[in-house]
């Protein structure tokens, strides 16, 4: 019974993601349309004659109407074609296989970090309701969340990168960067020193990732630090809890096996609406860090105005939110029965 | 005779609120024999599922009980904390009311029942989990096909016998019905009150079985206690209380349910009081078409209904009426309603 209604929540879930991403696109189409300026001219404007900014022009495309522009805009996501950048003609395809892995593994870690950090503060909090250690945790999740990431960062460079000496710029030290990327397989390049066996990349990749990943963990905690203790708590005062009670299950079991499981579903649904708001964390997280992914990528086309540079990879960044919020229903599937019959 | 499966002796039980101490168990005594089926019935709110859980020794953080409270002649309320908690589920079981939200969504039928065997008998080989299981999932009508499901994939009425045989696996000796069939319909109310009145019978459990249904006390309980405002105001045999009820409350309720058939409890005119600060005297006095002067001045104690002492097999009330020898002759005269909402109000 169950095993079959799965694969079609599944479908159902994929179909309707695709409305949202239809807005999604959208929004980002009109948006760069309706910002000053036109992409070439602000791009390149000033370094080009004006006949061959309209050659550039007529080349990209862009002196076609908008509606041609648009359906051909849709048409290319679909296939997964993102475009090339203006202003130095590199296609965003590549620059998501170079740059995205540092910010995969940037995202991994801080979740890594937030779910660590997050889940078990929040449920020291519940289960110590309204005492000192509950007002302290929630106070720091308040705080966490709310303080702007460059200064968490800069707080991170001066009192912990100082006298530890941890890294503050870059995902790996410059000589082991080249030596990596020389063989880069899959260019994720914590991965390809793993599979070309370099432990010494391995270990210097890693601690470069600590202060980064603890940045932006932090940022996201709070979230989850607030969910889990709203939720145990909860959980903590429902009926089947008392109905376990009364069958005379030990009082520690009762709180892992029922209260705190059933509290975690609904913060597995808070992971994938995180999503968006990680991926705008990580952006300034590595501006911060030097860090060579995505969102540095991302900043430096904004700052060029390379208008279709930036609608590549912000394009990507949608399709990704709307992946991820398609694999968090699927995993909420797996793990709440009832989800499949809703 | 044997020590009775239940003894309660002025069990009082306290709520702490923000706005002071409820009272909602206010010295109350009864006690249940093997096999034996005793209904508790009153209003909403006049504290008889705190009776239940204060048996089990499940009262919230911030709440007090105390009285004397024993089971099979063992002193359940001199049991530290641990030993108490290896009595619940084993000795003394509870089945509640609203069986959709008592089993835990994540967990399998199955899972359940391992879960309560496994922790009271840890030894215990995964056949004989659900052999055991299936035995009593059987009796109660639920197939062993369905072992493995989710609670989401059953009817009310099928939770409501999942919850049963849950209890039932631990062969308990006493069981708290806790207004079992409340949220089922009719024709499942009527099984599963079949249900429980066999297991009384079949394993000599004593069933405390909590209602606010007259219907259901007639037909399964041998005896009935009347819960008013934390009190028990009447018990005794449920043919001789129904055939001849004492208690003005009483009376008020099987009236109220005769006119009316379906829930009728709440045609009595007014509203249960406030139990953080309860009325002066009989606590029933200010909605008694009886009431004397006396009633609101005096608490009327426990007697059996000729006046004299409660003694086993008698129907005992907790009303002036049936003791008049005790109440000064210038204060039997009707009460003065006026002067009471005055005095209210002050
Ligand atoms: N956890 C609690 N905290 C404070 N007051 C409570 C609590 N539970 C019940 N009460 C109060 O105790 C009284 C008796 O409640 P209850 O035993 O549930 O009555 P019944 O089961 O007869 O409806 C009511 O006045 C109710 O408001
Ligand atoms: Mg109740």
């Amino acid at each position: 019974m169950s095993a079959g209604s799965l694969p079609r929540y599944v479908l159902q879930r994929v179909l309707l993601v695709i409305p949202m991403m239809f807005i999604l696109l959208t929004v980002v189409f009109v948006l760069l349309r309706v910002a000053p300026g036109d992409p070439i001219s602000a791009s390149l404007g000033g370094k080009l004659t004006e006949e061959a900014i309209n050659a550039r022009r007529e080349m990209l495309g862009l002196n076609r109407p908008f509606i041609v522009q648009y359906l051909e805009y849709l048409g290319n996501t679909a296939t997964l074609n993102f475009g090339e950048t203006i202003t130095d003609n590199h296609a965003i395809l590549d620059i998501i296989r170079d740059n995205g892995g540092a910010t995969l593994t940037l995202t991994i870690g801080a979740f890594i970090i937030a779910l660590g950090v997050g889940i078990p503060l929040g449920r020291i909090a519940a289960r110590g309701r309204d005492k000192a250690r509950d007002v302290v945790i929630r106070v720091f999740g308040i705080i966490s969340y709310a303080t702007p990431i460059f200064f968490v960062g800069l707080l991170m460079q001066l009192y912990i990168a100082r006298p530890t000496g941890l890294p503050t710029s870059g995902i790996a030290s410059p000589r082991i960067m080249h030596a990596v990327n020389q063989n880069a397989i899959t260019h994720v390049i914590l991965v390809d020193s793993v599979i070309q066996g370099n432990w010494a990349a391995v270990g210097d990749v890693l601690v470069h990732h600590i202060l980064p990943c603890l940045t932006l963990g932090m940022m996201i905690c709070g979230v989850f630090i607030r969910m889990v203790r709203v939720n145990l708590l909860q959980t903590l005062q429902s009926d089947y809890v008392e109905a376990a009670r009364a069958r005379g299950i030990h009082e520690s079991r009762v709180v892992r096996k029922h209260a705190f499981r059933n509290a975690l579903v609904p913060v597995v649904t808070i992971v994938g609406l995180q999503a968006a708001m990680t991926l705008g964390g990580a952006v300034l997280t590595e501006s911060t860090f030097n860090w060579p992914g995505l969102g540095t990528q991302l900043m430096h086309y904004i700052q060029a105005r390379d208008y279709m540079g930036v609608q590549g990879i912000v394009t990507f960044f949608a399709l990704v939110v709307a992946a991820i919020s398609v694999i968090v229903d699927v995993v909420n599937a797996l793990i709440d029965p009832r989800v499949r019959f809703e | 005779m044997s020590d009775p499966t239940i003894y309660a002796q002025h069990i009082r039980i306290w709520y702490g609120t923000p706005a002071g101490p409820v009272r909602a168990v206010d010295d109350v005594s009864f006690s249940i024999q093997n096999g034996e089926i005793l209904g508790l019935v009153g209003e909403s709110g006049s504290g008889k599922s705190t009776i239940g859980r204060g048996l089990l020794g499940l009262l919230p953080p911030g709440s007090v009980m105390d009285g004397e409270l024993a089971f099979k002649g063992e002193d359940l309320l001199a049991l530290d904390q641990k030993e108490r908690f290896k009595r619940r589920g084993r000795d003394l079981a509870m089945i509640f009311q609203e069986p959709l939200t008592r089993l835990n969504p994540l967990m399998r039928v199955s899972e359940h029942f391992t879960e309560t065997l496994r922790t009271h008998f840890p030894k215990i080989s995964d056949a004989e989990v659900e052999k055991r299981s299936l035995d009593v999932l059987q009796v109660i009508g639920i197939p062993p096909s369905r072992w493995k499901a989710y609670p989401h994939e059953f009817s009310g009425g099928m939770r409501q016998r999942i919850m049963i045989a849950l209890a039932l696996v631990l062969r308990p000796a006493f069981v708290v019905a806790d207004e079992p069939t409340t949220a089922l319909d009719v024709l499942v109310e009527a099984q599963i009150i079949r249900i429980l009145r066999d297991l009384a019978e079949q394993f000599d459990t004593a069933l405390l079985l909590i209602t606010h249904n007259l219907g259901i006390i007639a037909e399964a309980c041998d005896r009935v206690a009347v819960m008013y405002a934390g009190k028990i105001v009447e018990i005794g045999d449920a043919r001789d209380v129904f055939s001849d009820p004492q208690h003005p409350y009483t009376q008020e309720l099987l009236r109220s349910t005769i006119t009316l058939t379906t829930d009728g409890l709440h045609s009595i005119p007014g509203a249960p009081p406030d139990l953080i600060d309860p009325p002066s005297g009989c606590h029933f006095h200010p909605r008694c078409p009886k009431a004397m002067a006396h009633c609101a001045v005096a608490e009327p104690p426990v007697r059996n209904k000729r006046g004299g002492k409660p003694e086993p097999g008698t129907t005992d009330v907790a009303c002036w009426i049936n003791q008049l020898a005790d109440v000064p002759e210038d204060a039997r005269g009707p009460l003065e309603r006026g002067e009471i909402s005055v005095a209210d109000e002050a």
